[in-house]
């Protein structure tokens, strides 16, 4: 029996195709709102183009759209290979397919018309938190009855951070966004939180959806997609074990560097700005795993541009969380609060780690869902090369923005006084904002490279199939 | 325990996670709400709290700051910095957000911090910066708002979304009992715009009043709006504080 037929490769493959949609969508978004912060004409005095209301549209397009559906489709893809057995109900997984698609269509236009919750990413309002709700549970119970039905004994580590991934989230999810609404038919509500309490609820979750869903999960698809491309088992079972537990573990406490020096009490930030340094060893452990299951075939950083971003990846994965526990330090966060800083150390991780690992998985899953090749290894070269410049000149331009205007806000003049208004600093920040643009240009020019090869990939295929088929009833009609 | 018991019963793994992940968000949060020192009480000279609720008008004007994602901007909270406190004013206490829902601290700052915003332009200037940023600020890169001062203010559900307040611990007053605790909290004046059975007539008296938008014949966005900026970070009078007095609480 074929793999296609033995396992539920449909959804898998509708995930996967959605992915790519929202990766583009958001993307061109994500570049069009830096372009505003250069150009803010590009407002054109049009409420729905607003930065303000399109910046959720950006992120929840590439957080939940894009890494959202990578993730559905890769842990129901692993779940079934390593546990090798089908996906535990179909319907269910078109239940959380549909759900999942609805939220995100159903909340992008909610943001563009002025509804947000106005918690950064957690922006959807009241009822669209009740259907994410509805479809995680979902999610969990097929992803806890596929493995319950597996037919190995053990349960391969990849699904171990999916798990917890699907946990967190849920915990995350329903704590940060309890709120009372305005009216059955209104769409408002006010958080059940407020001030310190909320913001630590915020970040707690904002941290963490970093945390499980941009890494735990992510991990997850390492897990499986490295060993799996390089040919070779993973580099050390026992560091996964150690690096698992203490990276979930110590991830929970790490939010509230978030909120050095606010009004938050100081035991709070001192307790997150500790942890946070804690994690770099799970993070590191991590990284060498994955970096060091390919020990013995190094070669295929040469000669196969799948490994080429997975390895890639697992390089920014070392490089972000190093800079991330830095970054979480009381003196250091003094300067970095609040500056572009972040947001390069944000997209240093969401670009290179989470975006070049779900592209290294997509192009070793694509050929595998409809049993081909990809169409074109060169344009796999391309858009790995587009992404990485890409990359570099964001974080770089994020860098030179964020430290340059940190320095300037605290500096001082002889006599004491403060030595740049603030208006001074945005008008040193437009150089920067432009080259950031060109490095996002960059990587999303890279992903339209990837979603034609796919999209050539699968033609390619059915022409194979209809050739086969073809082949199969000349046979037929002659035998 | 062998970790091969874990890895071979999904139960077991399930469970362990769960008490693993749920640890830390526990023993950072929970206290939070039990510690009293976690935030200040803040009198004014004659005994009553400093930090009131935002008025119907304030409440609006917040409603519209959030629509528009001013937060994802704007700070509001200023850090115990010199630089800081010399471009803003004093550092933020945690009583100041108390009434928060939610909290609007924010996490960037691509325009400057607007904790202590309240008063120091005029409401003109608040006007014409949001319809047309760059007439007042040249290099700005603040989008135009010019249809906050087109947009009739909707105010028809405030009584609700006063209500929905309310019910997460916001003193809104909904009956007599309440209303007495809120004048002897908050003083009379304050108690009556907090007076939900008043809202509406409250927030057009407050409109009427304050003349934000500088048209009295409308009630805008652009009124209430300008209404929550120039109430941001006045309630706390710091000159009757010594100097220091605040730092005992961080």
């Amino acid at each position: 029996m074929a793999a296609g037929e033995q396992y539920n490769y449909d959804i898998v493959r509708k995930f996967s195709i959605m992915a790519l949609v929202w990766g583009v969508l958001g993307m061109t978004a994500g570049v069009y709102i830096a372009a505003e912060l250069a150009f803010p004409f590009m407002n054109f005095d049009i409420p729905e183009l607003t930065f303000g209301r399109l910046r959720p549209v950006h992120t929840t397009l590439v957080i939940f759209g894009f890494g959202g559906s990578a993730l559905f489709a890769t842990s129901y893809y692993i779940v079934q290979r390593t546990c090798q057995t089908r996906l535990s109900s179909a319907s269910l997984a078109n239940f959380t397919f549909w759900g999942w698609q609805s939220v995100i269509v159903l909340g992008v236009i909610s943001y563009v018309l002025g509804y947000s919750q106005g918690r950064e990413y957690a922006e959807f309002s009241w009822p669209l938190d009740l259907l994410i709700t509805v479809v995680w549970v979902a999610y969990l119970v097929i992803y806890v009855q596929t493995i319950r039905h597996r037919s190995q004994p053990h349960i391969y580590v990849a699904n171990w951070f999916f798990m917890a991934f699907i946990l967190a989230t849920a915990i995350l999810h329903v704590f940060n966004n309890l709120a009372v609404p305005v009216g059955l038919f209104s769409l408002s509500s006010y958080s059940a939180f407020s001030g310190v309490q909320d913001a630590m609820t915020q970040w707690w979750y904002g941290h963490n959806a970093v945390g499980f869903f941009l890494t735990a999960a992510f991990l997850g698809m390492m897990y499986y997609f490295v060993p799996k491309q390089a040919g070779r088992p993973v580099y050390s079972y026992r560091l996964s074990i150690i690096h698992f537990w203490a990276l979930v573990f110590l991830y929970m406490w790490a939010g509230a560097h978030h909120l050095h020096w606010t009004a938050l009490p100081d035991w709070t930030s001192t307790l997150a700005a500790t942890f946070s340094i804690l994690l770099l060893l799970p993070s590191w452990g991590g990284m060498i795993n994955g970096i060091m299951t390919l020990s013995g075939a190094w070669d295929k950083l040469r000669s196969d541009p799948v490994m080429m971003f997975l390895i890639t990846a697992l390089s920014f994965y070392g490089m972000s969380t190093f800079e991330g526990p830095l970054m979480a330090l009381k003196s250091v966060n003094a300067l970095s609060h609040y500056t572009d800083w972040t947001i390069g150390h944000v997209h240093s991780g969401a670009l290179g780690w989470v975006a070049m690992v779900s592209f290294g998985s997509m192009y070793h899953l694509i050929p595998r869902l409809y049993d081909t090749e990809m169409y074109s290894k060169k344009l796999m070269y391309v858009h790995f090369w587009l992404a990485s410049i890409g990359i570099v000149l964001y974080i770089t331009a994020m860098w030179v923005a964020g430290i340059g205007q940190g320095l300037m806000l605290r500096g001082f003049d002889e006599y004491g006084n403060l030595a740049y208004s603030f208006i001074e600093t945005v008008i040193f920040l437009k150089q920067p904002y432009i080259w950031r643009t060109i490095g996002g240009a960059f990587f999303l020019a890279g992903m339209l490279v990837m979603v034609y090869n796919v999209f050539a990939t699968i033609r390619q295929a059915k022409k194979e199939t209809a050739i086969l088929d073809a082949k199969i009833a000349a046979k037929l009609a002659n035998a | 325990m062998r970790h091969e018991n874990i890895e071979t019963n999904v139960g077991l793994l399930v469970a362990l996670t769960l008490v693993v992940i749920s640890i830390g968000g526990l023993i950072e949060i929970v206290p939070l709400f039990f510690i009293d020192e976690t935030i200040e009480q803040v009198k004014t000279t004659d005994g009553k709290d400093a930090i009131r609720p935002f008025t119907p008008l304030e409440s609006r004007g917040r409603d519209i700051y959030i629509r528009e994602g001013c937060y994802l901007c704007h700070s509001q909270m200023i850090r115990p910095f010199r630089d800081e406190i010399l471009r803003y004013g004093h550092y933020s206490l945690a009583a100041e957000s108390q009434y928060d829902h939610p909290f609007q601290w924010g996490s960037k700052r691509t325009g400057p911090d607007l904790a202590r915003v309240g008063g120091k332009y005029s409401n003109e200037w608040h006007t014409q910066h949001m319809i047309a940023p760059r007439s007042v600020m040249p290099d700005s890169i603040m989008p135009n708002y010019p249809w906050l001062l087109e947009n009739d203010l909707k105010y028809n559900d405030i009584a609700g979304r006063l209500k929905s307040q309310r019910i997460v611990g916001v003193p809104y007053s909904l009956t007599d009992e309440e209303y007495e605790a809120n004048v002897e909290r908050f003083g009379k004046e304050a108690a009556d715009r907090l007076n939900i059975h008043a809202a509406e007539e409250n927030l057009m008296a407050q409109a009427e009043q304050g003349n934000y938008d500088g048209d009295r014949s409308r009630l805008t966005e652009m009124d209430a709006l300008v209404a929550y900026l120039q109430v941001l970070g006045t309630m706390v009078d710091f000159k009757q504080y010594d100097e220091g007095h605040f730092a005992e609480f961080r």
